[in-house]
Order: structure tokens, then sequence, then C-alpha cells
């Protein structure tokens, strides 16, 4: 008796979780699969589910998407730009500040804490005038920097909470042995860190994938923008094709989810190691 | 011959360079390690920050922003969306944490779902919310039709109900990121705690009151303040959704800096920053002294 109120109790929790969580993303979907008209009517499921959308999304077939797939392109690139630069910068730090103990470790950890906690809407706005000056505006590289600039500080300090738990024995037999402190990083350090590494590059990657605030300031082009971008200016336009634009951000979606469940794992384990401890 | 010469030339400034400022091989290495960070920390932190400051200098700017009739208004939807939002995000964060400690298959299904609205890009789902809650064609108002034959609330012309509406997208895109990290905390309290509270007979009630609590409320106190310092910074959740409209009603600081941005006033977007400060500095203090240890 008490099992079945307990059974009760949690789905009770549970089904208006799942509503919830999915409608949003529900009515996306259905959007997608629904004719023009049908998708305005407000049904749950359309009569006739069509695929057309689609296929008008992935030909590009209709003026606001025409440069859909370079779009796309450009979101790709960007995000795999920054997941590369993050890493490379974010472990080079956290092993000079946890492995080397060097002078000023603890200062450049402050720094990137310090940079952390900026509001990111905040940073947009010098971010802005700062890529303006430095002629970037419209190039990839600015977005690129910018999603480094702020995708770096978390790293370095989750990078740093993992690498100090490697046991300092291995440095120190790495270095009798005459390694550098070059060859002690990749060689041992690199190896070591590589679940740490995934949630990282992951966390970057999906930053950068999903973000829309610095792409619509930095990127105007019609050809340079990321598809976000292209999906807020259906915005600008009063007779919008929503189920087009529904459907591109479905589209859209599918990378992050599925690269997310792909390293659920280190995702969980990695990200939420750091803030537990704080 | 030469290479002598060059170690006699050498030798004393080596010496005065060791007794100068010590630089250790390690020490060179740690600062080549660095560099990269530091040199993105001074080329897109310091200089945009130093720059904004420069621009945010002149007080006519101050006038100029109290002057604006939505400033004010703007000033407390910030504090509201802060303390309002936060604090029930975290209340159900808490409690959700608790639900997925749970050994059911099906809680497990649903926690992999719960994930998703964090996963995916704000845009095409607070973009899909916001045809949900269109007035004449929306799916909730064709329902609340269908149903009861009156017409639905004009959901998003409301200020009050379009903030509200606001913060419930932001709750929904980031709740599950909050209850993850909370979950991670219930589960690193040692299990046999609720083992010995259970021989004596204790509660939920009291287990959560006299175990979890007390392991837990540090973390709590964390996150919130960290959630609030992200939050200042929300700029989707507002803007895809209302536009800061109706009329301009519900802007956050963060909504309201972009659009003068995009009108071309640079200073009072700064200025719309600075006035932030007062209330995000004390709490980023306070996260610095707590986390960097």
């Amino acid at each position: 008796m008490r099992g079945v109120s307990t059974e009760a109790a949690l789905l009770l929790v549970g089904i208006p979780v799942l509503l919830w969580t999915l409608i949003p993303i529900y009515h996306m979907f259905l959007f997608a699969i629904s004719p023009k008209d049908a998708a305005f009517s407000g049904q749950l499921w359309p009569e006739h589910p069509i695929l057309r959308n689609f296929g008008i999304v992935l030909n590009q077939q209709h003026h606001f998407l025409y440069n859909f797939w370079r779009q796309m392109w450009n979101s790709l690139a960007i995000s795999c730009a920054t997941a590369v630069l993050t890493l490379l910068i974010a472990s080079a730090a956290a092993f000079a500040i946890s492995r080397l103990r060097m002078k000023g470790g603890r200062l450049v950890m402050n720094l990137a804490l310090f940079t952390y906690f900026i509001p990111a809407a905040f940073l947009a706005v010098p971010m802005y005038k700062t890529m303006g000056m430095y002629g970037l505006l419209n190039n990839d590289w600015a977005l690129v920097l910018a999603m480094v600039t702020v995708a770096s500080p978390y790293a370095i300090w989750i990078l740093r909470q993992a690498s100090d738990k490697l046991p300092v024995e291995l440095d120190e037999a790495a270095l009798i042995d005459g390694a550098s402190p070059f060859q002690l990083f990749r060689m041992i350090y690199i190896p070591l860190m590589v679940p740490s590494l995934i949630a990282v590059g992951t966390y970057a990657l999906l930053l950068a994938w999903n973000e829309y605030l610095y792409a619509f300031l930095l990127l105007s082009r019609e050809t340079a923008i990321t598809l976000p971008v292209a999906l807020g200016n259906f915005l600008s336009a009063d007779d919008s094709p929503w189920e087009l634009l529904m459907t591109a951000g479905f589209i859209y979606a599918l990378p992050p989810a599925a690269i997310y469940y792909a390293f659920r794992k280190y995702m969980s384990s990695g990200l939420t190691a750091g803030a537990v401890k704080g | 011959m030469t290479a002598t010469a060059a170690t006699a030339i050498d030798t004393p400034a080596r010496r005065q360079r060791r007794a100068g400022f010590a630089l250790s091989p390690r020490q060179v290495w740690g600062l080549l390690f660095t560099a990269p960070y530091v040199a993105v920390f001074l080329g897109f932190v310091v200089f945009p920050v130093g720059y904004a400051f420069w621009l945010a200098g002149s007080p006519r700017l101050y006038v100029e922003l109290a002057d604006d009739p939505i400033f004010l208004r703007t000033v407390v939807n910030t504090l509201v969306f802060l303390i309002v939002a936060i604090n029930v995000k975290m209340v159900i964060a808490l409690f959700l944490s608790g639900f997925f400690t749970q050994k059911r298959w099906w809680v497990r299904v649903l926690a992999v779902l719960f994930v998703l609205p964090w996963a995916v890009p704000s845009i095409p789902t607070i973009l899909s919310v916001r045809f949900m809650l269109n007035p004449e064609w929306g799916v909730i108002n064709t329902l609340i039709f269908r149903l009861t034959g009156d017409d639905g609330p004009n959901w998003l012309n409301d200020p009050t109900l379009a903030l509200t509406l606001s913060m419930a997208v932001h709750i929904w895109k980031s709740l599950p990121f909050w209850t993850l990290i909370l979950l991670a905390g219930r589960l690193a309290i040692p299990h046999e705690l609720y083992e010995a509270a259970s021989v004596d007979g204790a509660g939920s009630w009291h287990r959560f009151r006299y175990i979890t609590w007390p392991s837990m409320s540090t973390l709590y106190v964390t996150c919130t303040l960290l959630s609030m310092i992200f939050t200042v910074g929300d700029f989707n959740s507002v803007y895809l959704l209302t536009g800061g409209g109706p009329a301009d009603l519900t802007h956050v600081l963060a909504t309201l800096g972009i659009r003068y941005l995009r009108l071309d006033q640079v200073g009072l977007a700064m200025a719309t920053i600075v006035c932030a400060l007062p209330l995000i500095l004390p709490l980023v203090f306070f996260m610095m002294k707590r986390l960097s240890r």
C-alpha cells in the first residue's frame, strides 16, 4: 500500500516534469511536420503529417534560407575552432597553474575566475566595439575569439580542479628522467586528462554552436552569419514562414542534442565536479 | 674562443638576473604555458572593459539614462527577475534533485530527457514558446477557445504577464543545469547517514532537515549566487520572447544595453552596464573569495 502511494507521488512529479520539458520542443517538431495552414489551427497532431518543410529547408527553397548550408557550415567551423582553441589555451594554463606550480599561477586563476563572473551580455557591448577596432567585424574569427574568451575561464577552472587530483609523483618521476615540461605536458598530462578534456571541449563546442547574442552582434553579412542569427532574422518580417523557421531550428537543435548524449558520461562527472567543490 | 668570450660576458649578467628576479626554467615554462590565456585576457577582457569604462565616464550619460522613462522600469524588472526567477528556480532544482535520486528505470529515462532544454540552442525553442503564446493562432489560445469558447489572454501584450513568461522561459532553459549540480551534491552525501537515520525512524522531512540540507546548504547558496550573476547577463529569455515589449516595459538591463547599442548610442549602452555593477560586484567579490582557494 505504502509502495503504491510512493509510486503515485513520484508519478505526480514525473509527469509534469516530462510535459514541462518537452512541450516547447514538441511544439517545434509539430510545426516542422505540419503544412502551413494546419500548423495555425492549433491541432496537437496534424491530420496529414508531411516532410515537405524539411525538403524546402534542406534544398534552400525559400528566400530566408538561401544560405542555409553556408550558415550551417559557419556554425560548424566556428564551434570546432572554439573548442580546439579553448582546449589548447585552457589545458596549457591549467597545466602551468596546477602542475608547474608557477609563481603568479594563482593570479592567472583569479583573473580567469573574474572573467567567468562577467555576465555575458555585458561583455558583449565592449566586445563589439573592440572587435570593430581590431577590424574583425563580420569575420568568423571575431566570434571564435569572443567565444574562446567566454569559454576558457570555466575550462581552466574545471581542468585545474581535475589536474590537482593527479599524483605529484608522476611529474617528479618524469622530470628526474629528464623530461622537459613540454614533454611532461604532451606525453603524461594530456593523456591522463582526456575525460576532462572531452567534457570541456563539448562544453565549448555547444556554447559556440548555441550562441545567439554575440553572433548577431559580431556577424551580419548573409554569408558570414551562423544559423541562429539567420533564424533571428525571420523575426524582422511580418509574414515569416514560421513552419520553416521551426523546421530549420529543429534541424539545428539535433547536433547539440546528439553530442550531449554521446558525451553525457563525461559531461556530468567532468563539469559538475568543479561546482560541487565550491 | 668566441664561446669562452660569450660565457665570460654572460656570466655576470646571468648571476645578476638570478639575484634580481629568479626565473627558474620551470617558471619560464609556466609563463609560456599561460601566455596564450593571458593574451586572450588582455586583448578581449582588459582592453574592452577598460575602453567601456572610458566610454561610460561622462556624468552626462547617467543624467540622460535616468531621464529615459524606461530606465527605472528596467531596473525594477531586473531586480524582480533576479529575486523571483532565481529563487523559484533553485527551490525547484533542489526539490527535483531529490526526485532524480530515485532508482526507477523511468526516472532515469526522464533524467536523460530533462537535460534537453539546456543542451539545445535557445533561439528555436524560445521562438517556439513565443509562437505558442500568439493570441490569434497560438496553440494555447486555440485550445482555450475550443474548451471554453472564450478568447484567451493576450499573453505577451501585458507587461506583467510577459515578464512572468520570460522568467518561465529562463527557468525552462537553465533548470536542468542547476538540478544536475545539486544532484551531484546530493549524491556526494555518504549513504550511511541516511541508513542510520532510517534505523532511528526518521521520516523524509527529518532526513532532509537534518542530513541533506546541512550538507547541501553551502552548495545551494553558491549556486544561487552564481545563477544570479549569470542571470543579470541573460539576454535571450527576454529578447527572444518579448523583444522588450510591449512598449519597452519588459526590458532588463542586459536587453536595454543591447538596445542602446543597436541604436548606436554606445555611451548609454556602457552606462547601463555600469549601473548594474553595484548589483553584481558584491556578488562577484563574495564568489571570488569562496571559489579561489
